[in-house]
């Protein structure tokens, strides 16, 4: 059974972010997600663990309805942003990505400078009245991303010109420009030297408590490094969620224990 | 518990753990002999025993290189973490056991070499068979992960802290009647202290057995029944 109980108990009084409930995904005949139960925090770092296939990343994409684009994924129950339904039919998709920022597994920015991967969001979105504001925007948001003083003097340069940690930044930068609330990271460090993971993780630290940030990663370490919270996911189902202290030093679940250790389960 | 698919790490963790028995079996060897050079005034067994000690931090140094190669390696998480960091701490417990039995040994020769020898007060062997079968039983909860067994040595440590306080009270009373063997009596007052604090180690070691087996602390206050030193306040 997952620990939700637990967790619910140690954040009484605090609305969650978004709210997770009952959600099953299936491509096809694939069982993916399995009847998941989870709330997200806007002060907290959540990290998504779990060995490959189990239903992380696939869970991740639901929380911005990337799945969407999948034909044959079906997503059942229920995922609330602020107690609204992101599914409902009203919802407009492109205003949720918004609200819901990803950054992926591999740095992807636009074939365009620096500052048009920054600013491109801003402007579809209509944030800068003017071409003054507009810059204030990719100023602050390259700033936040801790990229601003390695890329002031080169901002028209094109973005995939950067290093791989920086492309990387560059692509939280983008995220942050159109003021998410919720940041979903699929693996961002992956493709990352030592060095340039650990300036993400140190965004990632300057970042939180000002977006609930939703972290999926294949590495232990990180988790425990960056993320208050940790679900460890199996097989589709939630088998374990609690602080990210109490998971690594004593998980409740010997399923959860196995795979954190290192051990055949 | 399953193995890890490092075997290599099993294999580490395993040498951890046997340092640590082997510790935990030299404290008790050590014990025992310190109380027969004292029982016996054997002044060869006492000085083998002082020796024995540098056995024990050998192996605390070894146990200390092992464990932080596992994090250096490793980086250890859940039970694996607990073990290492128990087993650290566990060695340290168990090397100041070592001390105290060698402070024992110390001692018994300077008794047998003192004036107008006094024989030990038999109360101290009750304590040393105590505390010596603390020491086996959380060992051997250790290595068969028993935390109730554990448990079981953590209580058992109020007992032996009231043979010291009968033993204390035993000892002042002979210090009253006898001043001029107030020497010998200091000496034996000093192995019962050294006796009740192999207990309080071994009760520690439980904690630690306790805690990388469950992941929880045995966070009740014990009651400590000592109250000797409430005893010499009052009575100054």
């Amino acid at each position: 059974m997952p620990d939700t109980a637990i967790d619910l108990q140690n954040t009484v009084g605090a609305q969650p972010k978004m709210s997770i409930r009952d959600v099953h995904v299936r491509y096809g005949e694939t069982h993916a997600v399995k009847g998941i139960n989870l709330d997200l925090y806007q002060d907290n770092v959540t990290a998504l663990i779990g060995p490959s296939g189990c239903g992380k990343s696939t869970l991740l994409r639901c929380l911005n309805r990337m799945n969407d684009t999948i034909v044959d994924c079906s997503v059942e129950g229920s995922i609330l942003l602020d107690g609204e339904d992101i599914y409902a039919k009203e919802i407009d998709v492109v205003q949720l990505r918004a609200r819901v920022g990803m950054v992926f597994q591999k740095p992807n920015p636009f074939p365009k400078s620096v500052y048009d991967n920054v600013a491109y969001g801003p402007r579809i979105h209509g944030l800068a009245t003017d071409r003054d504001a507009l810059d204030e925007i990719v100023e602050a948001s390259l700033e936040k991303a801790g990229l601003w003083h390695e890329v002031k003097d080169r901002l028209d340069h094109l973005g995939t010109t950067l290093s791989g940690g920086q492309q990387q930044r560059l692509c939280i930068a983008r995220a942050i420009a159109v003021n998410p609330e919720v940041i979903l990271m699929d693996e961002p460090c992956s493709s990352l030297d030592p060095i340039a993971t650990a300036r993400v993780e140190a965004l990632i630290d300057e970042l939180s408590g000002h977006y609930a940030i939703v972290i999926v990663t294949h590495s232990m370490q990180q988790a425990a490094r960056v993320s208050q919270k940790t679900v460890f996911f199996h097989l589709g189902e939630m088998i374990e969620y609690g602080d990210t202290t109490q998971i690594f030093t004593a998980p409740r679940q010997e399923r959860t224990r196995d795979y954190i250790t290192g051990r055949f389960g | 518990m399953n193995q890890h698919i490092l075997r290599t790490y099993d294999d580490e963790l395993m040498e951890v753990r046997s340092v640590v028995v082997r510790m935990g079996g030299l404290a008790a060897e050590q014990l025992a002999d310190s109380m027969q050079a004292l029982r016996e005034l054997d002044l060869d067994l006492a000085e083998k025993t002082r020796q024995a000690d540098k056995k024990l931090d050998a192996l605390e140094v070894q146990a200390e290189n092992t464990v932080i190669g596992v994090f250096a390696r490793r980086a250890p998480v859940a039970d694996d973490l607990r073990e290492v960091v128990s087993a650290l701490k566990i060695t340290t417990m168990i090397e100041r056991m070592g001390d105290y039995a060698k402070n024992i040994a110390r001692r018994s020769i300077a008794i047998a070499e003192g004036k107008g020898v006094v024989l030990m007060p038999p109360l101290l062997d009750d304590m040393a068979t105590h505390a010596h079968e603390m020491i086996q039983d959380v060992m051997d909860a250790y290595v068969k992960r028993g935390a109730d067994e554990a448990i079981a040595v953590w209580e058992r440590d109020e007992h032996l802290d009231n043979m010291y306080n009968a033993a204390y009270r035993q000892i002042l009373a002979r210090m009253m009647e006898a001043p001029e063997q107030i020497g010998v009596w200091s000496h034996y007052l000093m192995i019962a202290k050294n006796l009740e604090r192999i207990g309080d180690q071994a009760t520690n070691v439980a904690e630690q057995v306790h805690y990388a087996i469950m992941g929880e602390f045995l966070e009740e206050a014990r009651q400590k029944r000592d109250r000797t030193s409430a005893e010499v306040f009052e009575g100054h």
